[in-house]
């Protein structure tokens, strides 16, 4: 009967996973990005906020032409846990906006220099304007694109991912997407007018021109001005701006851990000395 | 019941209000002698965590709701307000999204549990009924929260679910409209999704309430089927019970807190984090991964109609087992036969799962129409003939015959284990 059992087990164990490996086999449109490393991977990650800095710039130079930001704040940049701007630098940097305001007293609307409160204007007044203005295409906003962003691994890596604390496939699929364009496109690919060819964008026909090429924002420090690590520094800094709390999420989790674990060995050994004469009711004598 | 679960309080303003509201003496009954198998497993701890996860849900909802704006141009940012600007808005978030998906992953554990030992049988067949329907009420106050962020998912996902009314002959699409209120998914559905998720999950707390009154008429069933004969079978739930669950609901809060704190967003959809947009379809609509296996089966059948049946049957037929087993036996491990072929249901589930994330075409359908056949086949031929049928093992006479047993076994290993043999 135990032979009888395993056999059931077994066929019906290969028949799942076979089925799952001839699904698996059906086409997967785009490249998988390649994986990054990232600083604020792991349960001790934390974001290089000389990298936000960096990251930002990349954004402010190149990415802000066509992409708001809606949600992100200019006190936001001072905020702990983020590219680590003092409040006297974020109000600079809000200074160096235009925001829109009003209406006055005379019921007009106006233009006056950004404050710490206010939101990062976006570069097209509404999504009508940003399609007239790019030939039909809207840029998406950028607030949480790290996290509207990712692919999928697939059976069985997506378990594996839940054990290594995989969270960054946001930002590897961005930092994908910027240094996958490919002039010309492989042979016997035919685009559609004004699209070009990326590696890792699902149906490799995007519409955003290829934005970085090396040397383009200019490094303070001794970071490579190349492509790929513009990419890298940009991919992060919207992480930031998506998920600007992780930092301290994962300092609390950390916490809630150990204090979990200690609550719970303590419920253990409680739970063992209360059962302990149930279980072992020879080791004292019959009532 | 003993003469020792009788309630006697010392304190006179106890005993003042003892004989007014006896409700002391309805926690002492309940929840202190009440007399519980001694040989449960950790299986019977999720009763104890469900009603944790419920008034987990129940309190971080609330403090929620008191931020979040149910309008469908501001509820989006309004969550990314949560998560930005309110204190520890962030924490309320996950901890309520995950939540839900483990008060899913508690649920169907507790659901695996009753039907490997036999839970649903005479004389606990309302106490199943009941648990049938708060899993009912929680796919669908589930769902109407998370149709709540208004992301892309949230709002194709509430355009599918919604639609599958208009499968009904005749009236179906005027119900759609009044589910709607009116002629798309759009600001009023949102409005009464919101009021309903608010709703439901304290009309959840009431069947609640309903489910533990019927099992403390029936008292709790355990791994080996048979009742408790004598007072040696049976333990007090406090300390004995109490202390067991409390460490095991710190088990599961470790787990819980793995995906809270290091992988907050691995259960969701990315899409979710694109604002809805009636005006562009995602590639693939897919549920979260607690309602997968019912959307493989729903996917699986060709017609709208039908496969609307398959998946509401599905769950109904739930509610039927007690009648469905015809076995008297309870528990699976004296059910050789049952045992396999219950293992192979779960496992069918679990493929249904995969399957229901993935596309609807080629291979992927094929295989969910024949897991999908196992399910209903099982639940439908093969429970009712094992019980005529099937040879069972001989069942101990008591629960603590039962746990000696084991313990000689444990010790006396040399021994040829002659009981053992099926």
């Amino acid at each position: 009967m135990n032979a009888h059992r395993s056999i059931v087990l077994a066929v019906t164990l290969a028949a799942l996973l076979s089925v799952a490996a001839v699904c698996g086999a059906s086409a997967q449109e785009a490249d998988a990005p390649p994986r990054q490393h990232w600083s604020f991977h792991g349960p001790f990650g934390a974001y290089d906020p000389a990298q936000l800095q960096r990251g930002f710039k990349v954004y402010r130079e190149v990415c802000s032409t066509c992409h708001s930001l809606k949600l992100l704040a200019f006190r936001n940049l001072a905020d702990a846990g983020g590219p680590g701007f003092t409040e006297p630098q974020a109000a600079t940097i809000a200074s160096g906006f235009q925001v829109t305001d009003g209406p006055n007293d005379k019921g007009e609307m106006f233009q006056r220099p950004g404050k710490v409160a206010d939101r990062f204007p976006p570069p097209f007044p509404n999504d009508q304007a940003a399609r007239a203005a790019l030939g039909g295409g809207l840029p998406p906003d950028m607030s949480v694109l790290a996290k509207a962003r990712g692919y999928e691994a697939g059976f069985p890596w997506f378990i594996f991912d839940a054990f290594t604390q995989y969270q960054e496939d946001g930002p590897d699929y961005i930092h994908a997407i910027l240094v996958g364009y490919e002039d010309p496109p492989p042979a016997g690919v035919t685009l559609p007018p004004g699209a070009q060819y990326n590696k890792y964008f699902p149906g490799h026909a995007i519409a955003m021109p290829k934005p970085l090429s090396d040397g383009q924002v200019e490094y303070t420090d001794s970071t490579p001005a190349t492509t790929d690590q513009y990419a890298k520094d940009i991919a992060a800094f919207l992480m930031w701006t998506a998920e600007p709390k992780l930092d301290e999420r994962k300092r609390l989790g950390f916490q809630v851990f150990v204090f979990l674990i200690v609550l719970t060995g303590l419920l253990y050994f409680t739970k063992k000395r209360v059962w302990h004469d149930v279980k072992h009711p020879s080791e004292y004598p019959k009532a | 019941m003993s003469a020792n679960s009788i309630y006697k309080p010392q304190n006179p303003v106890m005993q003042w209000m003892e004989r007014r509201l006896p409700i002391a003496g309805l926690v002492y009954s309940s929840f202190i002698v009440y007399p519980t198998p001694r040989n449960l497993n950790y299986w019977w701890t999720f009763g104890g965590i469900l009603s944790f996860m419920l008034g987990a849900q129940i309190v971080t909802g609330i403090v929620l709701a008191m931020h979040y704006t149910p309008h469908v141009d501001l509820a989006f940012n309004s969550v990314e307000s949560i998560m930005r600007d309110v204190n520890y808005g962030w924490l309320l978030r996950y901890l309520h999204a995950n939540g839900a998906a483990f008060f899913f992953v508690a649920v169907y554990a507790h659901i695996m549990r009753g039907m490997y030992y036999g839970s649903y049988k005479d004389p606990r067949e309302v106490l199943w009924i009941l648990g049938v329907i708060l899993f009912l009420l929680m796919v669908v106050t589930g769902f109407m929260g998370y149709v709540l962020p208004w992301g892309q998912m949230s709002f194709w996902a509430a355009t599918v679910i919604t639609n599958l009314f208009s499968a009904i002959p005749g009236v179906g699409d005027p119900i759609v409209t009044w589910l709607w209120g009116g002629y798309a998914v759009g600001n009023p559905t949102l409005n009464r999704f919101y009021s309903l998720h608010y709703l439901l999950p304290f009309v959840i707390a009431g069947v609640v309430v309903l489910h533990i009154w019927a099992l403390h008429m029936v008292g709790q069933n355990n791994p080996t089927g048979v009742e408790p004969k004598t007072e040696k079978d049976t333990v007090a739930f406090t300390p004995y019970a109490t202390v067991k669950d409390a460490f095991f609901i710190g088990v599961f809060c470790l787990f819980f807190a793995w995906f809270v704190f290091y992988i907050p967003n691995y259960l969701g959809h990315s899409d979710n984090y694109i604002p809805a947009n009636p005006g562009q379809t995602p590639t693939h609509i897919v549920p979260e991964w607690y309602y997968l296996p019912f959307y493989a089966i729903l996917r699986a059948i060709p017609s709208k109609l039908l496969g609307v049946v398959a998946l509401l049957s599905s769950i109904i037929l739930l509610a039927f087992l007690p009648w469905l087993d015809t076995s008297r036996v309870r528990s699976a491990n004296y059910r050789p036969l049952y045992r396999q072929f219950l293992i192979v249901f779960f496992l069918v589930v679990v493929g249904l799962g995969y399957l229901g994330s993935q596309p609807p075409e080629g291979g992927y359908v094929i295989a969910a129409r024949i897991l999908t056949a196992y399910y209903f086949g099982f639940l439908l031929i093969i429970l009712p003939l094992l019980g005529l049928f099937e040879t069972t093992k001989p069942l101990p006479n008591s629960i603590s015959e039962s746990v000696l047993h084991e313990g000689s076994l444990a010790g006396a290993s040399a021994q040829p284990p002659s009981g053992a043999k099926v």
